[in-house]
This record gives C-alpha cells, structure tokens and sequence, in this order.
C-alpha cells in the first residue's frame, strides 16, 4: 500500500525530469498538451476544450486569421492570432477564416480568435509555472 | 455560418475565458471554481450595466 503510494507520488517527479521549456512550447503548440505533459489531465482537458471551442466558434462566426500586418492594431492582433500554435498554422494552411470582416458577427468572430490565443498564452505558462516548482 | 445574438456571445466568451481565468490564476481546485465563477459574473453583469448605460443614453 505505502509502495503504491511511493510510486504515485514518484510519477510526476520522472515528468519533471528533462527540458525545462517543454511543458511551455508544447502548451503553445497544442491547447492543454503542458498540463497532459505534467499529468494535470482535468485542467489540461478544460483548458484544451475551451480554448479549442473558441478558436472554432470564432472561425464558424467567419471570423479573419490576420495574415498581414500593415497597422499596428493588425500587428496585435496577428501576435493574439499566433498564441494559437498549431491551430493558427492549421488554419492558415486550410485557408479557413475570411478575408474580409463584412458583418459585425464576423468581427466579434475575429476577436474570439484573437482571445482565443491569448487565453492559450495564459495556459501555457501556467504549464511553465507548475513545471518550475512556482505553482502547484 | 455562426451567428449567436449579442449576448449569447457574451455568454459563450465568458464561459471559456472564466474557465481559462479560474484554471490558471488559482491554486486549488474549489478556489479555481469559486474564481471562474466570480470572473463569469462579472464579464456577463458588465455586458449587462454597459448595455443599460448605453442604452440611456442614446434615448
């Protein structure tokens, strides 16, 4: 009993071995991957959720994937889009979201893909943070 | 093509930021919830004063 004990509370101390930005790139990469990489599935999987829904909430309202960056509210707004990682890049690639904001639908869209990176941002050092001792 | 009314945007974005809010500005779990709640509230009760506030003014 006391072994299996041992051997729970030891499991997280071999995740915490190795490359200390992991959880972080990963977390930026993937929505929720540097909890899973930290074994925090609950959080991991509400973060994931959550962020994975408002990027393709934002993409269904037709909301724009800033490509260019011409105006510095672009250029934010392109770093927001960015905070994305992977789902960005797989957008982009996909040619999904429009060109254009035409309908203020679209552009409420927009801003829930802006945020949606931002909140991904947030996660992954949070990630960081539990990774370096700094939370629990 | 999506197209929530105003407030069911209100609502949708402050259920997930809420969630992200709680999840990473606390420590415990309990602490997480109680905190995504109080961040759920405030985004929908100000989207709510706001839109009273303009909504007299523009009569």
């Amino acid at each position: 009993m006391a072994e299996a004990e041992n051997k729970k509370a030891a499991a997280p101390k071999s995740v915490q071995d190795g490359f200390v930005f992991l959880p972080l790139i990963a977390g930026w990469l993937i929505p929720g991957a540097g909890h899973f990489l930290l074994r925090k599935w609950g959080r991991g999987a509400l973060l994931a959720t959550s962020i994975v829904c408002m990027f393709a909430i934002g993409l269904a309202m037709q909301g724009k994937l800033y490509a260019n960056a011409h105006e510095i509210l672009e250029v934010l707004c392109l770093l927001g889009d960015l905070g994305s990682g992977l789902l960005y890049i797989v957008g982009r690639a996909m040619g999904l979201g429009s060109d254009y904001v035409q309908l203020t639908v679209a552009d409420w869209g927009s801003r829930f893909i802006v945020v949606a990176g931002l909140l991904n941002i947030i996660a992954a050092v949070d990630a960081h943070n539990i990774r370096t001792g700094r939370k629990s | 093509m999506f197209s929530p009314s105003h407030f069911t945007a209100v609502l949708l974005f402050g259920v997930f930021a809420s969630t992200v809010f709680g999840i990473t500005q606390r420590e415990t779990p309990q602490r997480m919830f109680r905190y995504g709640l109080y961040c759920f509230s405030l985004f929908v009760g100000s989207a709510i004063v706001l839109s009273w506030i303009m909504y007299l003014i523009a009569r």
